[in-house]
């Protein structure tokens, strides 16, 4: 039992974390997803971990890192279903908007236990001109066609897409608290830094008990998908989640409120975090329906 | 990172586990709540059953009597014991986590020789004396004082929330051998044994209608200058030795007993939002046995994080949110508490969010050394 990083793991974390710094700064992300960030993220690897043998724990790691920068793109499923490129994901059942559709190479539709693959430059898309979440456009189709059925276990990509999903949330949470708590040391208020205060610190306190919480319970769920047989992988997906869904939300709010009216304005970028924590609420299952299935569990007997 | 544990991790479990099988039929009924005679009698009873079997003193130092099990081993056994419902530490809490670590730090050979055995077989409760009634949060305020008359120490002052005070055979002591110095620098450590004249011991009734605690007031009670543990004026760095004994397993037990009451909890859950409430609940008991392994994870690699202040803060405040969920469900079925443990339960964790440093200070605490944030005036 180990839920802490391996030497490797450690290393794989550091080396993905360079090529961010070197390649993602500020005003990279800020310019939005592109063919070019999609070419850079699969030349340093992101896409391909799982072809390339990386355990979904190490998969999970890489996705953290990639939520601190706050790094634009369908990111999950392009990994997920790396040998179609760009790729998207969308549920048939709900309403049907879909994420970067400009720059989808495939779009994976799932309904129930069944997956298709759609041809994404086919379909017929109402541009948003105001998304939720500027760093992620949306586009709304009045009809998914029925595309080609897709030999998936649609249940292993719902599970691993929660999971990687969760990951970056935790990288959200994570790294908004740091900007929050840098804040707080350098702003002065009454002659004092404002996270001298305890109203503003334990404000910063809860946000790192959040993101700690949810560190863990996103680890032991990468660590649950490695090792399958021993049962438990979806509830320990289900909470990892729902707890790193809402650190994100909880986090960004936070950090809103720490950098006052700062954190109201388009140059911080405080927002960014917290609207792609709500952007990805809406995917692979919502903090509350994850509740839900946690409540399942609990009824099922044996965990 | 795995999800399995090592294959001499689960030897230790499946041993664990067949003791625990073929001795639990084995105890005697458990006293009532009140009954403190006959409580210390089945909690020591229960001690030297885990001596006997090899499984006392688990995280103590094999040189001292201990187990001198590795964190991973600690995790299993509190897990295991939780969940084949086997007797808690009990009275035997401040004597195995808190006196006995510090004597094996910082005691002489005379004291270690004096208490580390009979604590291990069960054979000496302590009781904790640090709280006072002006010192409680801000605990190096505390003013009892101990003057120095020869050999001995005279001690007048009153403690408070001394656990296990009306059944307890000794006592750690906190204090004040320098009235003069800064707070944090004058106070000492004292081994008290409980049956001084001077010592009066009155039980506190608390919102459970019960007593845990007791107040001590301490009226010229000679103590032997050869009690002190450390040096004079130097209880404040003695206290904080046993943090080192720390593994963040501390919640183990209260996390796998937590887990079983959401399962019992959730037959008697018809309303859907409640039945949410209830999913949310337990994801953050989970989610904190994760990071209970995650903390031990560390240890083991002698690693360091903030873990234990972390789960110390959430846990306590999700026990509670599960706590007033439990009376929401139950409805008016919560009127009474005889028999009806989610009720207990409620009254019970009120006490978590306080005891063991508040939930505003272990904040502080997370905000000042974790976060590295600057200090409040003070």
């Amino acid at each position: 039992m180990d839920l802490d990083l391996s030497p490797d793991q450690v290393a794989l974390r550091d080396g993905i974390d360079a090529v961010l710094t070197a390649r993602f700064g500020p005003e990279r992300i800020r310019a939005g997803f592109d063919r070019g960030v999609y070419d850079e993220l699969a030349e340093a690897g992101v896409f391909t971990l799982r072809a390339d043998g990386f355990s979904w724990s190490d998969c999970v790691i890489v996705f953290e890192q990639l939520g601190r920068r706050c790094v634009p793109g369908p990111l999950v499923a392009s990994l997920l279903f790396q040998v179609h490129g760009v790729t998207g994901v969308v549920e048939r059942a709900g309403p049907a908007w879909v994420e970067h559709p400009g720059a989808l190479d495939a779009l994976v539709v799932l309904d129930g236990a069944a997956a298709a693959l759609v041809d994404p430059r086919a379909l017929e898309v109402e541009h948003s001109p105001w998304p939720l979440d500027f760093l992620t456009p949306v586009g709304r189709v009045a009809q998914l066609p029925p595309g080609e059925p897709l030999d998936v276990d649609v249940a292993g990509v719902r599970r691993a897409g929660a999971a990687l999903t969760a990951a970056f949330q935790l990288g959200l949470a994570d790294r908004v608290t740091e900007l929050a708590v840098e804040y707080a040391k350098e702003r002065v208020q009454f002659d004092r830094a404002i996270g001298s205060f305890q109203a503003i610190k334990h404000l910063l306190a809860d946000m790192l008990v959040r993101t700690e919480v949810a560190r863990a319970a996103v680890y032991a769920a990468g660590a649950h998908l490695d090792a399958p047989a021993e049962g438990g992988a979806d509830r320990s997906v289900a909470v990892a989640k729902l707890l790193a869904g809402e650190a994100a939300i909880a986090n960004g709010k936070a950090a809103t409120q720490v950098f006052g009216g700062m954190g109201y304005t388009w140059e911080v970028d405080v927002h960014l975090f917290l609207k792609r924590a709500w952007v990805l609420d809406t995917c692979f299952g919502s903090a509350d329906a994850h509740a839900d299935a946690v409540a399942d569990a609990l009824a099922a007997p044996g965990r | 990172m795995q999800y399995r544990y090592d294959e001499a991790d689960e030897a230790f479990r499946a041993e664990l586990r067949r003791w625990l099988a073929a001795v639990l039929p084995t105890l005697p009924p458990e006293p009532p709540r009140d009954a403190w005679a006959a409580r210390r009698a089945y909690d020591t009873d229960w001690q030297r059953r885990l001596y006997d079997a090899g499984y006392a003193g688990l995280h103590w130092p094999a040189e001292y009597g201990g187990r001198g099990a590795s964190p991973t081993e600690q995790l299993i056994f509190y897990e295991e014991t939780a969940r084949a419902r086997a007797p808690y530490v009990g009275v035997n809490f401040v004597g195995l986590l808190h006196a006995g670590p510090t004597l094996i730090e910082e005691g002489t050979p005379e004291q270690k020789a004096a208490h580390l055995p009979r604590i291990l077989r069960g054979e000496e409760v302590w009781c904790q004396g640090f709280s006072e009634p002006g010192a409680g949060s801000d605990l190096a305020s505390l003013r009892t004082r101990a003057e120095r008359d020869g050999d001995h120490y005279v001690l007048n002052g009153q403690k408070i929330w001394c656990s296990f005070g009306q059944v307890a055979d000794v006592g750690e002591f906190l204090v004040r051998t320098d009235p003069g110095a800064p707070k944090h620098k004058g106070i000492s450590w004292l081994i008290l044994p409980m049956d001084l004249p001077g010592i009066e011991v009155r039980p506190l009734r608390t919102v459970l209608g019960s007593s845990e605690f007791s107040e001590v007031f301490l009226t010229d009670v000679r103590v032997p200058v050869a009690n002190r543990v450390g040096a004079e004026n130097d209880g404040w760095r003695v206290t904080n030795v046993t943090l080192k004994y720390e593994r963040g397993t501390a919640f183990v037990s209260e996390l796998v007993d937590a887990m079983r009451l959401c399962e019992d909890l959730v037959p008697l859950v018809r309303d859907p939002a409640q039945r949410r409430e209830l999913g949310r609940c337990a994801a953050e008991f989970d989610g904190l046995w994760a990071l209970t392994k995650r903390n031990v994870s560390q240890s083991a690699r002698g690693v360091s994080g903030p873990g234990a202040t972390v789960i110390k803060l959430a846990y306590t405040e999700a026990r509670q949110r599960f706590g007033e969920l439990c009376l929401r469900v139950l409805d008016r079925e919560a009127l009474h508490v005889d028999g009806n443990e989610l009720v207990e339960e409620r009254l019970r964790t009120l006490a978590l969010t306080i005891a063991a440093g508040s939930s505003q200070i272990q904040r502080n605490i997370i905000g000042e050394r974790v976060l590295g944030l600057p200090k409040e005036p003070r």
